[in-house]
């Protein structure tokens, strides 16, 4: 292959065009000026997002990432510009998410002296990424930015961060790209053993009471698919985490709900009574399992997961299959027994119509005056013919928007579920909406983590992101005033908010909204938001002392989740 | 139950790999009781060995987030019985306990240790072996006033006939061969 001369600065963007970079969010700083200028001459190949803050970029490049699968891209200046992605790194190490972050560093003979703008980011972001890499040489940028590519969206994902001094930047070499196919201490995924196989379709054939969990691992697989087939054939219920939900549409018969501190009544309760857990790319999370030493202990476990640091780290799995879940179960398919648990499904049933009763009824369709986060929720969903993509931000909206939205198709679901990072829903939905130009992103988002990245409506005015922003506001950090209620007394220590007028500064940043404040107004003014071709926000008055139940209480076991205060 | 392990980890020799390792250590609160690093018997590989007191689920768990590191070729773990092993200490004594009495020749030649260097103001001696023995033989020397004292962190080979990761590492390329 011929080679060209280049500078460090554009073999930077010649190599992101290799591996099919269509959008970098970023924000320019000293450090990483010539990247940006080489960036000029290619406005026309890669479209580059000015977020405002680099906090901003991140968290869009990580909606990008949940929405298309492919590796979000970040730029950021050194120093302050390199650790304001810190918080966005670490959300994406914990949700699995691919990042390729390049960040601008000062010129290698500065390195380690104070120099203005200098911050050890390699030494700050090695807890949090998946492998990190500081480039002092303009020789080594295309194979390592081919590596980054490669380790961040192979095996288990997660985000990679390349640290340019400046002098590697300027610097000159002889342009030659070839992508990584293999790095020698690393094994992305480990080929599925089928004697595990073996044994964990004996376990599923001989179990009477199965329940399948579904996490990310299956929508990051893209084995969608084999997990409707395989609860199909076998006829098991599945419930899903946080993450693992649109990988099994809403209404799919199977489908049992939601597990977790705030998830469904039956998937929680009969945890504790299925003689068999089949766990299919889930980490068993503590949101999800409460009180690790009363966590099914009456069931066998089954784990299908690429991570082997995953197997036996929370709960021992009786049978671990290791490697992808694509391949795992499409094999389990061919040695399961075409089944049904009718009996065992009617039980998840039962449970569905007491929390209907108890629960859900009141959340929906609300008689109290006060306007309630689901009824918000559930026009939404419907008003979008439960084709849009959800991106939530994280508290009491989330896991309510959670619980109610309702999907037809997979990588549909944009939170921030490990890290519970506030802020993140906002410019997530700019990077979601970039990611699937075609659908309908809605940003559900309350009032408290609105506020922490406010400032990204400029980004979605200058880009014309036709975002539909839901605004639940009960003018309180909602999540942790419950708690106060619940465990503290009603002692609610710093959590009410005297809040802006949020449709004067969205009229400020040039979007159009509406306030919401009684339920006659609500459907017309969701519909009319829906309708809308550009951004809007909705704002939707909430009752303040609005609560999300079920919940199971921290260190309670998952079958003592509580149903009412 | 806590007890001795030995991590034995050979990974890529890059900068920085250092961090990544000792931070797995720190997130889980486990301290390093000793830990050496040097280049393995296969070239381009290291070799580092790290001695926790922990209990065995922790040091599973440890060791399989170390073996998750991209720069990490593969981790283990052993007990002591499981393992040879040694660390060596070197004491600086006095001139003058050499003169004075036989003892420090009588005491060097019980411990089966040896004598580096004389000078005018001191004797360096060389001892190796547990830990307690090098610690046993700086309690008898310490009679005299022991001027300075170290000990290395520990180096071991496994009681194992075979050396796996020349093994692992011919299967591993042979795997990565194959994803061509």
């Amino acid at each position: 292959m011929a080679t060209k001369k280049v500078t460090g600065s554009q073999a930077v963007i010649l190599s992101l065009l290799e591996e099919g970079v269509e959008i970098i969010f970023g924000y320019p700083g000293g450090a990483i000026m010539p990247i940006y200028d080489a960036l000029y001459d290619f406005d026309r190949h890669i479209n580059h997002i000015l977020t405002r803050h680099e906090q901003g970029a991140v968290h869009a490049a990580e909606g990008y990432a949940r929405v298309t699968g492919k590796a979000g891209v970040c730029f950021a200046t050194s120093g302050p510009g390199a650790t304001n992605l810190i918080t966005g790194i670490a959300d994406a190490m914990i949700d699995s998410t691919p990042l390729v972050c390049i960040t601008g560093q000062v010129a290698s003979p500065l390195l380690g002296t104070d120099a203005f703008q200098e911050s050890d980011v390699v030494g700050i972001s090695m807890p949090v990424t998946k492998w990190n890499y500081q480039v002092t040489y303009p020789e080594e940028i295309p194979e390592v930015i081919a590596q980054a590519f490669y380790i961040a969206t192979s095996g288990r994902p997660g985000p990679v961060l390349i640290d340019i001094t400046k002098d590697a930047q300027f610097g000159e070499l002889e342009f030659e790209y070839k992508k990584c196919r293999k790095v020698r201490s690393y094994i992305p995924e480990t080929p599925v053993d089928p004697f595990k196989v073996k044994e964990a379709a004996d376990l599923i054939n001989a179990a009477k009471k199965p329940l399948l969990l579904f996490g990310q691992g299956v929508i990051i697989g893209q084995a969608e698919q084999e997990l409707k087939d395989f609860i199909e054939k076998t006829g098991i219920p599945a419930a899903w985490t946080l993450l693992g939900l649109s990988a099994l549409p809403t209404d799919h018969p199977l489908n049992v709900g939601m597990l977790g501190m705030h998830g469904n009544y039956g998937p929680n309760l009969l945890t504790n009574e299925a003689d068999l857990i089949i766990a299919a790319g889930m980490r068993f999370d503590d949101r999800v399992t409460g009180k690790v030493a009363a966590y099914a202990k009456q069931a066998k476990i089954i784990h299908l997961e690429i991570d082997p640091a995953e197997i036996n780290k929370i709960i021992k799995a009786d049978v671990a299959v290791l490697g992808n879940v694509k391949k795992s179960l499409k094999m389990l398919i061919g040695n399961v027994n075409e089944n049904n648990h009718s009996e065992w499904i009617q039980r998840f049933k039962d449970c569905d119509k007491i929390e209907y009763d108890k629960i859900i009824q009141k959340d929906l369709f609300p008689e109290k005056p006060g306007l309630t986060m689901g009824e918000a929720i559930r026009m939404v969903a419907d008003e979008t013919n439960h084709n849009a993509i959800l991106v939530t931000d994280v508290g009491q909206h989330q896991m309510i928007a959670q619980r109610y939205f309702k999907f037809r198709q997979s990588k549909s679901n944009v939170t921030s579920g490990g890290l519970g990072t506030m802020g993140f829903g906002l410019p997530a939905s700019i990077g979601a909406q970039l990611g699937a130009p075609d659908r309908t992103v809605v940003a559900v988002i309350g009032d408290g983590g609105f506020q922490m990245t406010i400032q990204e409506l400029g980004t979605i005015a200058q880009n014309k992101l036709p975002v539909k922003i839901l605004l639940l506001n009960n003018h309180f950090l909602g999540m942790v005033r419950q708690w106060q209620q619940l465990f503290f007394e009603k002692r609610y220590s710093f959590t009410e908010l005297q809040n802006p007028d949020f449709i004067t500064i969205a009229k400020g940043f040039g979007i159009p909204g509406h306030k919401v404040d009684a339920r006659d107004d609500l459907q017309s003014g969701i519909k009319k938001m829906i309708a809308h071709e550009g951004p809007y926000l909705l704002e939707v008055t909430i009752e303040k002392e609005d609560n999300v139940f079920p919940m199971v209480p921290t260190g309670a076991s998952v079958s003592d989740i509580i149903l009412e205060p | 139950m806590k007890r001795e392990y030995n991590i034995t980890i050979f990974s890529e020799n890059h900068i920085g790999l250092l961090n990544r390792i000792t931070i797995v250590f720190t997130r889980r609160k486990v301290n390093i009781e000793s830990l050496v690093v040097s280049e393995s018997a296969i070239e381009g590989v290291y070799k580092f060995l790290v001695v926790v007191n922990t209990t065995e689920d922790m040091v599973k768990k440890v060791v399989a987030q170390i073996e998750k590191l991209i720069d990490v070729i593969r981790a283990f773990y052993h007990t002591n019985e499981e393992m040879i092993f040694q660390e060596i200490a070197l004491y600086k004594v006095p001139i003058e306990a050499l003169y004075e009495s036989d003892t420090v020749e009588r005491i060097v030649r019980n411990a089966g240790a040896k004598i580096l260097e004389i000078t005018r103001e001191y004797v360096v001696i060389e001892k190796t072996g547990y830990k307690e023995e090098t610690q046993a033989l700086f309690e008898e020397l310490n009679q005299f006033k022991v001027m300075q004292f170290t000990r290395s962190g520990r180096v071991a080979l496994t009681r194992d006939p075979i050396e796996r990761l020349s093994v692992f590492l011919r299967e591993r390329d042979a795997f990565l061969d194959s994803l061509d």
